[in-house]
């Protein structure tokens, strides 16, 4: 299948230079290149600009209420397991007004793909301050700056016992195709945080890596199975160190060549490792104040965890299955006959 | 003591007798034994034309000194110098009191805030009104003396003891009570011999002993039908029919639900029913409990949702995107005492104008309403077909009364009840599909996931009423909502016309809809006047007008402010009605309903 095959006949209407454009180009090149027809894909999101996403995919799509999309692509997955469901979400539908559905999916393990647009600003409604925006960020709803702390989607994932998430940046158009194809190769849900870039409202807000002369020096693309090695000489390698009183394992960055360089492993269930990853470089997104304490800690993106559990659809499914086998009464009329009935 | 009124009931209503049953109990689940918050109540009326479960018993079962004062003094329980008051008390001035004397002890008396040491007196008790003492606790110890059981355990079964008499009281034969406790006791058969001997000594005591009290027998035949009949509470009824509905629209049948009193027993029921394919879903919040319904719908399924008042406000801004979305969608509303938390496990009928209003924009959805306990079948049976045929949410009302609440049930073939055809999508629209296409009667094609050929983006925005896409346009917003409301509107073609019941050349009609038809056809009776009973509120019957036209004097009658004349009054203004209302979280009292007509 070609890309084309997922494009639908609508007019694309983010802002020209918004971020994204480019993720509904990846969806649309990873859809065709996972190659399920467009009748048996949906795709659901809520409200803000991302969740305009289905509008521009020839697939059946839904666009609903602000936050609620996780909840009813829960229910379309769950009543129909054989369909494929992706879900659109920003950092304010899925982690503000969503984000008791979004840690449910998570916790259930609903087999879905969702991506997650963080751009850490409300865009739709004219620049506030999100979930994820850093603390002391000045927009129409904060003016003297908030004083709330930030969300790390990362975190937030792992902690409601998430199976699979993977960061991947609007301009780099590659890792992102491989994101959602292994989010969607992967049975359980699936977070894609897609860190886009709003040109109108918080232009440059992933600056620091989306540059293209600082990004292989401030990101690093996980793959997994391979070294964790980075930076535009591919010099840098990534490993662990415990503090000896603390026993507090933080990342560090060592040479290329040193035998400490972690190997990635992305199936691996304990998540402690892969909660470290993920919170590479996050300090800098936690304060606008805050002096990154380890300026050579990258960004990680990729699919930093992918791990197999039990999909909460199948379960739901196989469970009726199992019970209606051993049941007797299998129809209303039989269900009836089973009734203390008396005649009059 | 909900279990001793459940197996009354059934036991009667398997004898033939007609029932409706009153299961009264605090929001507490182990509310303080012996105080008067903590009394649980269990009415029921057996007989011949039985339509509600009464206004004042013939016989009362105190199990303790706060049940007898709640039943002597209603609802003025709590004033300090009450007295029996025909007006208040639970029971009539020649009913018959059965006390647990063992339960009057001073104590027991001071938990239930008496002030002297004789209950009979303090209260007020008229000497018409037959007392019997039973020693309840030692007549029960002594029959279970030998079993081995603990103290706790043999106190456990009090209740049986009560009931055997009971049964002796009104003449109901042992065989079938025995069977009956057994099916009750299946689970725990370790309790089946104790229970049964405490029955059986209950009921010989009645027999041989010392009680001089005539027996009761019920006169007359049931009114009922022929048919296969059992007894079913509104609640279950309400869950096999949305069960039926599926089966006979060949549709998977999807709940998606959020535990909340009084209608939590659908959800129990539906996650029981696994063997009938259905799937529910408890889902993390009330929102979530609508949503996944909506993406089960949307994905073509038969798909429900069930909730209380508000749990039904949590939902509206998603009840609204089903309107948008046109798709189908049953909502059951258990009606409870609001606003707020309000009387979680008391009757009321006031999310009405909620289920009419309550969401934003122009966003009109089909509103039913159930009658009595068994009709909850046929009721959520019409509310699934009327949804899948039209593409449109339906709100379902009960209420606690219902929900909880038993009626005899005729039990129905799936081949006899009515055809449901879902709205399907012509062929020939395939490679062109959008979803704003619509047939003759203005109803939306489903196309749903899984379907090639149909693939469109379904929306909460505005659509484009050529397109299906997204609209902004002035006179396309028009067109749509106006498009919306007639889709309702040609509903009123295919539901029965609204029947008169009672004396229908009376000047005089009551008015009432939902679970209130018992009483007010009671109180019709004997008014001799006539009853419109409503169970479909929106659209209303076509013939409304021309019932309502014909009364000089319209009463309606609801257990609120006076939503549903605010209704009526809106669609014909230039009918003159009145109202007569009851706010108690109770049922109506059909003696009072009559002496306010009669005035």
């Amino acid at each position: 299948m070609q890309a084309s095959d997922f494009k639908s006949d609508q007019y694309v209407r983010f802002c020209p230079g918004c971020g994204d454009h480019a993720i509904c180009m990846a969806l649309q090149k990873a859809m065709a290149q996972i190659g399920i027809p467009t009748h048996e894909v949906a795709v659901v999101s809520g409200i803000g600009c991302s969740s305009r996403m289905p509008h521009y995919l020839n697939t059946y799509g839904f666009n609903t209420i602000h936050g609620r999309g996780g909840a009813i692509a829960t229910g379309v997955k769950t009543s129909h397991p054989e369909l494929t469901v992706w879900q659109m979400s920003g950092d304010g539908d899925c982690l503000a007004i969503g984000g008791n559905h979004f840690i449910h999916e998570i916790r259930r393990n609903v087999d879905l793909n969702v991506c997650m647009f963080n751009n850490r600003i409300y865009g739709l409604t004219k620049g506030q301050y999100s979930p994820t925006s850093p603390k002391g960020f000045v927009s129409k709803s904060s003016p003297f700056g908030t004083v709330e702390r930030p969300f790390v989607p990362a975190q937030l994932v792992l902690g409601a016992g998430g199976t699979f998430f993977a960061r991947t940046l609007d301009v780099d158009m590659p890792t992102t195709v491989d994101c959602l194809v292994a989010a969607q190769q992967h049975k359980g849900c699936s977070i894609v945080e897609c860190l886009v870039n709003c040109v109108i409202f918080n232009n440059g807000t992933h600056a620091w890596i989306a540059d293209r002369e600082q990004r292989a020096e401030h990101s690093i693309i996980l793959k997994h199975g391979e070294k964790m090695i980075f930076g535009a000489n591919n010099d840098k390698g990534l490993a662990v160190e415990i503090d000896p009183v603390t026993f507090v394992p933080k990342m560090i960055v060592v040479p290329a060549d040193d035998p400490r360089v972690l190997v990635h492993d992305a199936t691996q269930p304990d998540p402690t490792l892969h909660r470290l990853l993920g919170l590479m470089g996050q300090d800098r997104i936690v304060s606008v104040n805050a002096e990154p304490d380890n300026d050579q800690l990258p960004i990680a993106l990729g699919v930093i965890r992918n791990v197999e559990a039990e999909t909460y659809d199948q379960a739901v499914n196989e469970q009726i299955a199992d019970v209606r086998e051993k049941a007797k009464a299998k129809t209303f009329d039989e269900l009836t006959a089973t009734l203390d009935t008396f005649l009059l | 003591m909900q279990l001793t009124g459940n197996m009354f009931a059934q036991l009667a209503a398997e004898l033939g007798h007609e029932i409706s049953t009153l299961p009264d109990f605090p929001a507490e689940i182990r509310a303080p034994q012996g105080t008067l918050g903590g009394v649980s109540g269990f009415q029921v009326e057996l007989g011949s034309k039985v339509y509600t479960p009464g206004d004042k018993a013939d016989v009362i079962v105190a199990m303790n000194a706060a049940a007898l004062k709640v039943c002597t003094l209603g609802s003025h329980f709590n004033h300090p110098q009450a007295h029996f008051d025909e007006e208040f008390a639970l029971y009539h001035r020649h009913a018959i009191v059965i006390v647990d004397t063992d339960s009057l002890t001073d104590k027991d008396l001071e938990k239930a805030q008496y002030h002297t040491n004789n209950p009979f007196t303090e209260l007020g008790i008229p000497e018409s009104v037959q007392i019997v003492p039973v020693t309840l606790t030692t007549l029960t110890k002594e029959a279970l003396s030998e079993s081995g059981m603990d103290n706790k355990s043999i106190l456990k079964c009090r209740n049986m003891f009560a009931l055997g008499l009971i049964y002796w009281l009104f003449d109901e034969p042992m065989e079938k009570a025995i069977h009956l406790l057994e099916e009750k006791f299946k689970k725990k058969p370790a309790l089946i011999a104790p229970n049964t001997k405490v029955m059986v000594d209950g009921y010989n005591y009645g027999q041989n002993l010392a009680l001089s009290i005539n027996q009761i027998r019920l006169e007359g035949q049931p009114s009922e039908a022929h048919g296969t009949y059992t007894s079913i509470a509104g609640n279950k009824a309400t869950a096999w029919g949305l069960i039926a509905a599926a089966e006979k629209a060949g549709k998977h049948l999807f709940l998606g639900s959020y535990p909340i009193t009084p209608a939590t027993d659908i959800l129990h029921e539906l996650a029981a029913r696994k063997d009938m394919n259905v799937m529910a879903i408890q889902a993390e919040d009330e929102i979530a409990g609508v949503c996944t319904a909506i993406g089960a719908a949307f994905a073509g399924d038969l798909a429900c949702t069930s909730t209380s008042g508000p749990g039904l406000s949590l939902k509206s801004e998603a009840i609204g995107l089903a309107v948008m979305a046109e798709l189908p969608l049953v909502i059951v509303d258990v009606q409870r005492g609001g606003p707020s938390t309000g009387l979680p496990t008391k009757t009321e009928q006031t999310d009405l104008l909620q289920a009419l209003y309550g969401r934003n924009g122009e966003c009109p959805a089909v509103v039913l309403a159930a009658s009595s306990s068994a009709n909850c079948f046929d009721f959520a049976y019409q509310a699934c077909k009327i949804a899948l045929e039209n593409m449109t949410p339906v709100i379902l009302l009960t209420d606690t009364y219902l929900a909880n609440g038993t009626a005899l049930w005729r039990v129905p073939k799936l081949a006899e009840l009515p055809t449901i055809t879902p709205q399907s999508v012509p062929e020939e629209l395939k490679g062109h599909f959008n979803p704003a296409l619509r047939d003759e009667r203005g109803v939306r094609y489903w196309a749903f996931p899984g379907m090639e050929g149909y693939e469109h983006r379904n929306i909460g925005l505005e659509r484009d009423a050529e397109r299906g896409t997204i609209s902004t346009n002035p006179e396309n917003h028009e067109v749509m909502v106006r498009a919306r409301q007639a889709k309702i509107a040609q509903i009123a073609n295919s539901i029965p016309d609204l029947k008169v019941q009672g004396n229908a050349q009376s000047d005089t009609l009551l008015v009432g809809w939902g679970s209130t038809e018992g009483h007010l056809h009671a109180a019709a009776d004997e008014l001799n006047c006539a009853l419109a009973q409503f169970n479909y509120i929106c659209p209303l019957p076509r013939n409304t007008r021309e019932v309502l036209s014909q009364y000089k004097r319209i009463i309606v009658c609801e257990l609120n402010t006076g939503q549903f004349a605010t209704y009526l009054r809106s669609q014909f203004p230039d009918i003159q009605m009145e109202q007569y209302n009851e706010i108690q979280g109770q049922p109506f009292a059909v003696e009072r309903i009559v002496k306010y007509a009669s005035k």
